[in-house]
């Protein structure tokens, strides 16, 4: 069978189930006695390992099926959890992963399983040594019943959980002269196919005869939840020689058991025992959803799409918006009215277009959170420190690109608020705090951008460390360092070259320092900033945009030259009057509503050529704002707001002093856009 | 496809013009040549980055060859063409005087390049191919479009 096509939709599934088993490890760990945590995590990992199994990667399939085995025995109370047993399971989720991983890049997902299996192991048969003390009444328990489903007691004195309608079946069968049989098959441990292997069995017994029940249900067995056996209740003509012969026939079959059934009227009690009636078994009907458990409900409404067929679509459509533009620029030239119904009616519509592909781009940083709460876990014991990681907002939506991205940066600042924000735990005692520290991940939305927090509540930045820091390596003069505000102190953090951890931990300090993560979020047309309170904590904020395709912006002109500013970043435009101009510290300012704005000249800063000398008595100015600060950029004139769909400057032109990127405009031509971070100091 | 060409033993390049010598570049590496049209300047670049040009959707830089060299500027002309080069993942469009055609040279026609040649330091030359009647100077691309003097720039203006 050709496996291929399904192994995008198998690598997508793993990811989500490891996602899944992670979680709830981790849900676990705080909540050991959690019954029902223990099912959803034993849940997730057999679908796995029948995934794994179907898809013919034995390493993981075996890997899960021992992992499952340990999780069997927590589920039923016959092992008791502890760190030690929860450092094993999260060691195999980890290697599973990089399983995936490696299969995802092509690998066969091959890998040594051999340590973690035997520790598994270990576990289910109670040698594992840290295990021992702890709950060796339940391990000698365990193992009696470590193997509860395969060393079935002899079957004749089986229950057959038979149901009333089944019995009947038996009987009647039975009168016409028919043989009753129960038969116990066991596949061989090599078997990768089960499901297949079962559908064979099925298969020539239906041909001497009817299958009255299974065990478990078909639909289970068809789904592969089975381990290495199922059992039947099979009436036939045939005498049980025949049976046996022919189920043996079948390859990877290890074993199969066939024994006559002996009706009696008691059996009927059995009815009430179990879901899985003899009706349900031949009608195929669906499974006990008790035992699926998985996505109930919610199939049909989504379908998964090709990540790539969004990029083209995208792409595609900015094309279109440059023509749209273009075609607005015509019409207005033109001058017809029809045309302009026209192209307005279509403006109208690619506007609503745009936003639906735009929403389409949307996931929810869900996706990037989630892996946080173990790297926390990982660390916080690495680092010997106790941090509870909080996490809000983690439904906020961004734009593919941007989630793609924003994972490095915070993985970043999160080692940095556990490295160098939290305190050990003897230090937050002296200073009066809760032994275990916390570290909060908020992200939410404010008009078009989405705000990232992370926020420590340890000891806060050591401003005279900072600032000795920054002076030695140069990165301050000596004058500037004592007129410093505490706020530009703490961006000093961000400076390249600069590094607090004196001892280079494999934590955060891996020689680069912060300065990644802010050029990281600059090129992602964001900004980073950091505020601290001496003792109390560390504040980190990300601002980014909603998405990074298509934006408004407001087109704006320097002498001959057309620059876009993104509407995000203006508050407004005004025209003022040359006298209302003002000089502080030799810097042009004006008065707006009351606020001292600096001025900059758009054309002095860009170095505009221009070869005639206008002079005006009025400036028009774009007033633009970063966080708290504003600025006033003069321009000539004002040509109007525009989508524009954002195109970087390529990979040679790195780097360029305020511009973000450039776009097309409708005429064809490039216009670049205006980085007003880097306007503003 | 280049190698292919070399176990020939021929290449075939573009051959441009720049002042009063004739260069050439791989074809390989040549997207294709475009006549010149509107480039919108990008501030604060080194004198020889003209720009950027809409190639067909795809914001493209373009830098002038004589500016590069360090030769005198001359006048753009209606012979002047922008040579769309790509080299790894760098695509960048160069000014030169004229492109007038396509040849096969030898392999064993190039030669080193002696250290200057027509006022282009040697560095960014990759050898001089001789041919009959004429002389071929070929450029090596990695060299004239290095980042690293954009980058030094960077560092001096900050």
């Amino acid at each position: 069978m050709d496996m291929n096509q399904y192994l995008d939709m198998f690598i997508e599934e793993s990811k989500e189930h490891l996602q899944a088993i992670n979680d709830n490890l981790l849900l676990l760990e705080s909540d050991p006695t959690n019954v029902q945590i223990v099912h959803e995590i034993f849940r997730s990992a057999h679908t796995l390992k029948g995934m794994s199994a179907t898809m013919g990667f034995e390493d993981m399939a075996n890997l899960t099926h021992e992992a499952e085995n340990v999780l069997d025995l927590i589920r039923n109370g016959k092992l008791a959890i502890n760190s030690d047993i929860m450092d094993v399971l999260f060691q195999s989720v980890d290697l599973i992963e990089s399983m995936v991983i490696h299969i995802s890049e092509g690998g066969d997902g091959s890998a040594d399983v051999s340590k973690l299996v035997q520790k598994l192991r270990a576990i289910v048969s109670g040698d594992f040594s840290a295990a021992q003390q702890e709950s060796a009444a339940a391990q000698a328990e365990a193992e009696k019943t470590s193997k509860p489903e395969e060393e079935k007691p002899a079957p004749s004195k089986q229950n057959y959980e038979l149901d009333e309608y089944a019995l009947t079946v038996l009987r009647q069968s039975k009168e016409q002269g028919n043989n009753l049989f129960w038969i116990k098959v066991t596949l061989s441990e090599q078997c990768v196919l089960k499901a297949a292997r079962a559908y064979m069995v099925f298969d020539h017994l239906e041909q001497m005869g009817e299958v009255i029940k299974t065990k478990p249900s078909v639909q289970d067995i068809e789904n592969e939840r089975f381990e290495q056996t199922f059992e039947l209740v099979f009436v036939t003509m045939q005498p049980l020689d025949k049976v046996k012969a022919t189920i043996l026939n079948i390859s990877e079959i290890a074993e199969a058991v066939v024994e006559t059934i002996e009706l009696k009227p008691t059996a009927s009690e059995a009815q009430a025992n179990k879901k899985t009636s003899a009706l349900q078994a031949e009608k195929k009907a669906n499974a006990a959803p008790q035992q699926t458990g998985k996505k109930p409900g919610v199939g049909g409404k989504t379908i998964r799409v090709d990540i790539e067929r969004l990029d083209i679509l995208m792409n595609l459509f900015s094309e279109l918006v440059i023509d749209r533009g273009r075609l607005e620029q015509l019409a207005r030239e033109i001058g017809r009215s029809e045309l302009q119904e026209t192209v307005e009616h279509m403006s109208r519509i690619s506007g609503d277009l745009q936003n639906i592909i735009l929403t389409m781009r949307m996931v929810p940083v869900e996706q990037v959170f989630n892996r946080f709460p173990r790297m926390v876990r990982d660390l916080a014991k690495d680092l010997n420190k106790k941090v509870n990681l909080e996490i809000y907002g983690a439904e906020t939506e961004l734009d593919r690109t941007v989630i793609d991205e924003i994972g490095d940066p915070l993985v970043h600042l999160l080692r940095n608020s556990l490295d160098h924000g939290i305190e050990s735990v003897e230090e937050r005692r002296k200073a009066g705090k809760p032994e275990v520290g916390t570290v909060q991940l908020r992200a939410f939305h404010s008009g078009n951008h989405v705000f990232i927090e992370v926020k420590d509540d340890g000891a806060g930045i050591n401003k005279e460390k900072v600032l000795k820091k920054a002076l030695e390596k140069g990165i301050v003069s000596q004058s500037f360092a004592e007129t410093m505000s505490d706020k530009q102190i703490y961006e000093l953090l961000f400076a390249s070259g600069f590094s607090t951890a004196e001892v280079v931990s494999d934590i955060s300090g891996r020689g680069v320092g912060l300065d990644v993560v802010k050029t990281k979020i600059e090129s992602l047309g964001g900004s980073v900033g950091v505020d601290s309170v001496p003792g109390k904590g560390t504040t980190f904020l990300i601002q980014l945009p909603l998405t990074l395709s298509i934006i408004s912006a407001m087109l704006v002109q320097v002498k001959n030259e057309k620059y876009a500013v993104p509407l995000s970043s203006i508050i407004e435009t005004a025209v003022f009057k040359k006298d209302q101009i003002m000089m502080a510290h030799q810097q042009k300012v004006i008065d707006f509503r009351g606020r001292v704005v600096p001025l900059v000249s758009l054309e002095e800063i860009f170095q505009v050529p221009s070869d005639r000398q206008e002079e005006s008595d009025e400036v028009a100015v774009v007033i633009v704002r970063k966080g708290e600060k504003m600025a006033g950029l003069i321009v000539d004139s004002f040509i109007g707001q525009q989508e524009i769909v954002l195109k970087s400057l390529g990979k040679y032109l790195v780097n360029v002093f305020a511009i973000s990127g450039a776009t097309i405009l409708g005429d064809g031509q490039v216009a670049l856009i205006i980085d007003c971070n880097a306007l503003i100091k | 496809m280049t190698e292919q060409k070399e176990m020939a033993g021929e290449v075939k390049v573009i051959v441009f013009q720049l002042k009063d010598e004739e260069y050439g570049v791989e074809v390989s590496q040549v997207k294709s040549i475009e006549k010149l049209e509107h480039i919108t300047r990008v501030p604060r670049t080194p004198k020889f980055v003209k720009g950027v040009i809409n190639l067909r959707g795809v914001v493209t830089p373009i830098i002038d060859l004589r500016t590069r060299f360090g030769l005198e500027e001359g006048e753009y002309t209606e012979s002047t063409r922008i040579i769309i080069v790509a080299v790894g993942e760098l695509e960048v469009g160069l000014i030169v005087d004229a492109a007038n055609d396509v040849i096969d040279i030898p392999v064993n026609a190039v030669e080193p390049p002696p250290e200057v040649v027509g006022g282009v330091e040697a560095a960014y030359l990759r050898g001089v191919a001789k041919l009959e009647n004429r002389l071929l100077v070929m450029l090596n691309l990695d060299k004239v479009l290095s980042t690293e003097e954009l980058k030094q720039l960077d560092a001096l203006e900050v």
